[in-house]
Order: C-alpha cells, then sequence, then structure tokens
C-alpha cells in the first residue's frame, strides 16, 4: 500500500484520529527530549551533597539522588540520551536493512544467498545475547550500545525488504518498466522503494519501543552509556541499591522508560493498523 | 527421516559458523589481554616478555590454525580457563545451567499457564470487554522493560509485602518466583497476542460453523478441534521463546542475583573474563538452534499436512 493511501478518505476515521493523535504524544515527547538541557528547572549534572535523597516535593518533584542531583532534571535529559540514541538506531537498521534486502531481492544470485546467511547467522543468536558480547568487545558507551544492537537487528529488516522486493518485482508494472528498458536503479527508486515502504515502515514503528529497552537494558547492566551521563538504564542501575529506603531513585526513570515505550508502542499498533487493517 | 538428516547435516555450518564467529570475537577483544595481564602486575614489560607470553598461550599462531586447535580442545569439552577466577570455563559453565534451565522452564510454564488462556478467552469473547481488557494488559506488559518489572515486583512483593527473599541464596521455588513472574509478564504479553490470532483464525474456519450446525457444544469444538489446530503455533511460540528467554534471562538474573549462566555472563562482561563471555555466547547459540531444530522436526509429528506436503515433494 503506497503512501498517498495513508490519510485517503476512505479509511477508517478511529484510526486516522488514532495516527493523529499519538503522533502528536510522540512529537511531545521528542521535544521534550530535543529540548531537554531547557526544560529542566536544575542542573541534571549539578552535585550538592546537603540535598541528597531527599523525597519528592515541590520543588524536586522526583526527589534527588545520591549526590543530591534533581531527578526530575536528570529524567528529562536522561530521556535526550535515551529517545534519540533509540531513534537513530532504529533509523541506522531501517536504511542499512532496506538497502541490502532491496538489493539482495533485485539481484539475487551469490550476493543474495551469502548476505542471506549471514543473517541466518545473526538470527541463529539470541538477540540480547550477541549484543551482550558485541558491546562486550566494543566496551562501555551509548554509541557501541548502538553499534551491538545495529548489529544483530538488521537482519529483521532485510528480510522484509527482499520478500516484498521479490513480491513487487514480480508485478506486471516492473516488468513493463524492466520489458521498456528502465534501469535498475530507476525501478528501485521510482517502483520498488515506494511499494515497500508501509511494511517496512510498520516494522521500525513497532521496533522502537523494543529497541529502547533493548538499549536501556544494555545501559542498565553497564555497558551503554558511562557515568555521569544521564540515561534512563544506567541511571536505574546506580540506584538499584536503594530501592528499599529511597524507591524514587529507581523507579521514576523506569517510569520514563515506560511512558516512552507505550507512545511509541501506540504509534507502531495505529500505523501497522492503518497499512494492515487485517491485524487490527 | 530423509528431512531429519537434511536439517542436521545443514546444522553443521551454522554450528561451525556460531564457532567461528565467537571465537573470532573474542580474538578481536583478547589481542590485549596479555598486555592487560602484563601491565596489571605493574612491572615494566619488554617487548620480548611481551612476545613470550603470546607465543607462551599461542597467541603469535596464525588465526585459522588457533581456531582450528581452539575448536579442537572445544570438542574435548576444554574451553580454557577463566582469566579471574582461573577456573575451568567449561565446568563453571555447566555448574550454573542448571539455574538457567530452572529458571526457563518455571518462566515458560508460568507464560503457557498465563497466555494461553487469556488467549483464547480474548478469542472468544472478540471485542468484548475481556478482550479489551486482556487486550490492555498485554500493551501494557508488552511496554516493560523486565528490568523495570524486577524492581518493581522487588520493592512491592520483597520489601512492602515481605513475601518473597530480595535477593536468591538458594534455587527453590520461593526464589524462582520472582525472576519467573518477570520473565512471564514480558513473554505472556507478546504471546497471548499471538495465541489469540491463531485461535480467532480457527473460529473463522467454516468446520466451526458446521460444528455448531450440528448442534456440537461450542465448548467440545474449543477444546477438540480449535486447541488441536492450535497446538502447532503455540509450540512455535514456546520454542522461540525459549531463545528471547536465553537472552533475556542474563538481566533478570543479574538483577536478582540469580546465580545461572546470564549472571555469570553479566559478570564475566564487567571483569572483561573474555573465555567465559565467548562459552556464553557460543553455548546459548547452540541451545538456540538445536531447539529451533527441535520445533521444525516436532512440527511433522504435530501435523499430518506437513508431512505429507514433503513427501509429495520428495
Amino acid at each position: 500500500m503506497s503512501k498517498t493511501k495513508l490519510f485517503s478518505k476512505g479509511k477508517n476515521n478511529r484510526v486516522r484520529l488514532k495516527i493523529i493523535v499519538f503522533t502528536i504524544l510522540v512529537l511531545m515527547l521528542l521535544l521534550t527530549a530535543i529540548f531537554a538541557n531547557h526544560l529542566c528547572p536544575f542542573d541534571p549534572y549539578e552535585q550538592d551533597l546537603t540535598i541528597a535523597y531527599n523525597s519528592p516535593s515541590a520543588s524536586h518533584i522526583m526527589g534527588t539522588d545520591a549526590y543530591g542531583r534533581d531527578m526530575f532534571s536528570r529524567v528529562l535529559v536522561g530521556g535526550k540520551t535515551s529517545i534519540l540514541s533509540t531513534l537513530a538506531l532504529v533509523l541506522v537498521i531501517t536504511i542499512w536493512g532496506t538497502i541490502v534486502g532491496v538489493i539482495c531481492g533485485y539481484n539475487g544470485g551469490v550476493i543474495d544467498s551469502c548476505v542471506m546467511r549471514i543473517s541466518d547467522l545473526c538470527l541463529a543468536f539470541p538477540g540480547l545475547v550477541f549484543a551482550l558480547a558485541v558491546a562486550a568487545l566494543l566496551g562501555g558507551g551509548v554509541g557501541n550500545a548502538v553499534i551491538a544492537l545495529a548489529i544483530i537487528s538488521w537482519p529483521k529488516y532485510s528480510r522484509v525488504a527482499r520478500s516484498q522486493t521479490l513480491s513487487t518485482k514480480e508485478t506486471c508494472y516492473v516488468q513493463a518498466s524492466i520489458v521498456a528498458g528502465a534501469r535498475p536503479g530507476r525501478i528501485i527508486v521510482r517502483h520498488i522503494l515506494p511499494n515497500i515502504f508501509g511494511p517496512i515502515l510498520v516494522t521500525a514503528m513497532l521496533d522502537i519501543g523494543t529497541m529502547m529497552m533493548e538499549l536501556a537494558g544494555l545501559s542498565f547492566l553497564g555497558l551503554g552509556a558511562q557515568p555521569p551521563i544521564a540515561e534512563w538504564g544506567s541511571m536505574m542501575s546506580n540506584g538499584r541499591s536503594m530501592l528499599q529506603t529511597y524507591p524514587w531513585v529507581v523507579l521514576s526513570p523506569g517510569f520514563a522508560i515506560f511512558v516512552s515505550v507505550v507512545v511509541f508502542n501506540l504509534l507502531g499498533d495505529a500505523v501497522r493498523d492503518c497499512f494492515d487493517p487485517k491485524a487490527a | 527421516m530423509k528431512y531429519t538428516i537434511k536439517r542436521l547435516l545443514g546444522l553443521i555450518p551454522i554450528l561451525l559458523a556460531i564457532t567461528f564467529l565467537s571465537f573470532g570475537m573474542m580474538r578481536l577483544a583478547g589481542s590485549d589481554v596479555v598486555e592487560q595481564k602484563m601491565f596489571n602486575t605493574g612491572q615494566v614489560v619488554s617487548e620480548a616478555q611481551l612476545q613470550a607470553a603470546k607465543a607462551e598461550l599461542g597467541l603469535d599462531r596464525p588465526f585459522i590454525i588457533q581456531y582450528g586447535s581452539w575448536l579442537n580442545n572445544l570438542l574435548h569439552g576444554d574451553m580454557g580457563v577463566s582469566y579471574v577466577s582461573g577456573k575451568n570455563v567449561f565446568d563453571s559453565f555447566v555448574e550454573k545451567l542448571p539455574a538457567t534451565l530452572y529458571l526457563t522452564v518455571a518462566s515458560i510454564f508460568l507464560t503457557v499457564i498465563i497466555s494461553i488462556p487469556l488467549g483464547i478467552i480474548s478469542a472468544v469473547y472478540k471485542n468484548k470487554i475481556w478482550d479489551y481488557l486482556i487486550r490492555f494488559l498485554s500493551f501494557i506488559g508488552n511496554s516493560l522493560p523486565n528490568f523495570f518489572v524486577s524492581l518493581v515486583l522487588m520493592y512491592i512483593l520483597s520489601i512492602k509485602l515481605k513475601l518473597f527473599p530480595i535477593i536468591s541464596k538458594e534455587v527453590s521455588l520461593q526464589s524462582v518466583a520472582m525472576p519467573a513472574i518477570t520473565l512471564a509478564i514480558a513473554m505472556s504479553a507478546k504471546y497471548l497476542r499471538q495465541v489469540r490470532a491463531t485461535v480467532l483464525d480457527e473460529l473463522g474456519k467454516d468446520y466451526i460453523l458446521g460444528a455448531k450446525a450440528r448442534g456440537v457444544k461450542f465448548s467440545i469444538t474449543l477444546w477438540k478441534s480449535v486447541m488441536r489446530a492450535c497446538l502447532v503455533t503455540i509450540i512455535t511460540l514456546l520454542a522461540l521463546s525459549i531463545g528471547s528467554l536465553l537472552g533475556g534471562t542474563a538481566i533478570v538474573e543479574a538483577i536478582f542475583m540469580w546465580d545461572g549462566v546470564g549472571k555469570l555472563a553479566v559478570d564475566a562482561i564487567n571483569m572483561r573474563d573474555y573465555p567465559i563471555i565467548q562459552a556464553y555466547v557460543m553455548w546459548m547459540a547452540i541451545i538456540y538452534v538445536t531447539v529451533n531444530l527441535v520445533t521444525d522436526l516436532s512440527y511433522r509429528l504435530l501435523d499430518p499436512r506437513i508431512r505429507l506436503e514433503d513427501a509429495a515433494h520428495e
């Protein structure tokens, strides 16, 4: 299904409304993440041991952590790290996976077999196990965690892109275009990409939440963001031992992850319903 | 039979690739291990000493030969020794495996008893209040990272209600509860949707209408026909969940101090103990691939149609 159908009049109004509402929510989340530095009421990195472990109050609505840093500011700034790196990750694997998948599907042959065996291999490893190993290999850092997850996650996209390309290639208009002498590059850009856009978009949208959780999971294990950088997973991990006495230090970043994943999943589900009404 | 043999032969290149990849990855990282080990002693190390140490560990030989000898050792159950504890990797791995398997089995059991009934209820009462409620819960469960669930469970069940011990000192039914619930929440949320979809699909088929027309009680149709037809999907789901479980247990095991391979791996990663990480990645992949194979083969036992299709092809 093509992009133009996304907002055609015949579409179910409820699905359209859902998409609009959830897009607004996602945009709000994104704007909060982008402008986190300007929105936070306190400096997220400024330590003040006199107010360490303050309970949530009017000035510090999520309390303060072990170094007296305002949790609300840290959660806001942590969101910038978590959300933006997740989006970068999903963008990279979507583009890379699509390019690889389209080339494999369109050309077939030796390249196709080789790439598909590599993706078999990537899929042969249980996802997070492999990511753990790669992240361990590369060492800490948000960038490295993103790379580790990218290395294991692209095959999913190339599979979708490949199978869609294979079926699109068989359609009459592509065959006609080949007969008319169009170059492969033109066919891919003009005919194939617009037609495989839907399923790939759906895969990517539904993946954002999962990726955010996995990225935060790596950080939680100390393989992602390194202190003092505010990031939700590592903030939860650092506060872990304080669960009994100062639960807000641990639970507020966790709640932030939950809310963002919910928002992205809502939009993902709505986009899926829009492209594939049968699944709804 | 022919199919089984074909699949078993197909396993060989994948296993080789898995071992090669785990070896290669760790060798990439491990090149500086010798240096690190020497520098840690605090003495000035000459280039010659470094080379000698590398030669002693066989690190100066060509990569492929190193891989060959490593693979040979591996086949004899020798995976080297841990850099940290100095213990045999294979032994410490095997020692921790039962705890992880116990956790895996417990969480799969929980997943089955949560997701299958809920999925069926959700499908049977499609678009009724129960369906919406169950789907809402599944959506929430899908959006919760397991480390967050662990900590919330810990806070509520251990700290506030004092039902379970925070840290599992031993492998017991009580200590497995919280990690298993954590893992089961995420998996049930995912799988009940698929159980629902499968059951819905099956309920839409003509034979259901036929049975209804003949006056067969709906509960009998549901349990005798629909459930049987859904078995293949459910088995697949369970098998696939083993894969995500094997990875997912690492974080949960680390949080709950569950003494399994996941925690072993996390500890090893924190200490850059490469032989252990290597063993972990490789064994998880091998278990995963094997489970997938067994699943594929079990379809053929469960669904005669697949067998017949293959027979027609041969």
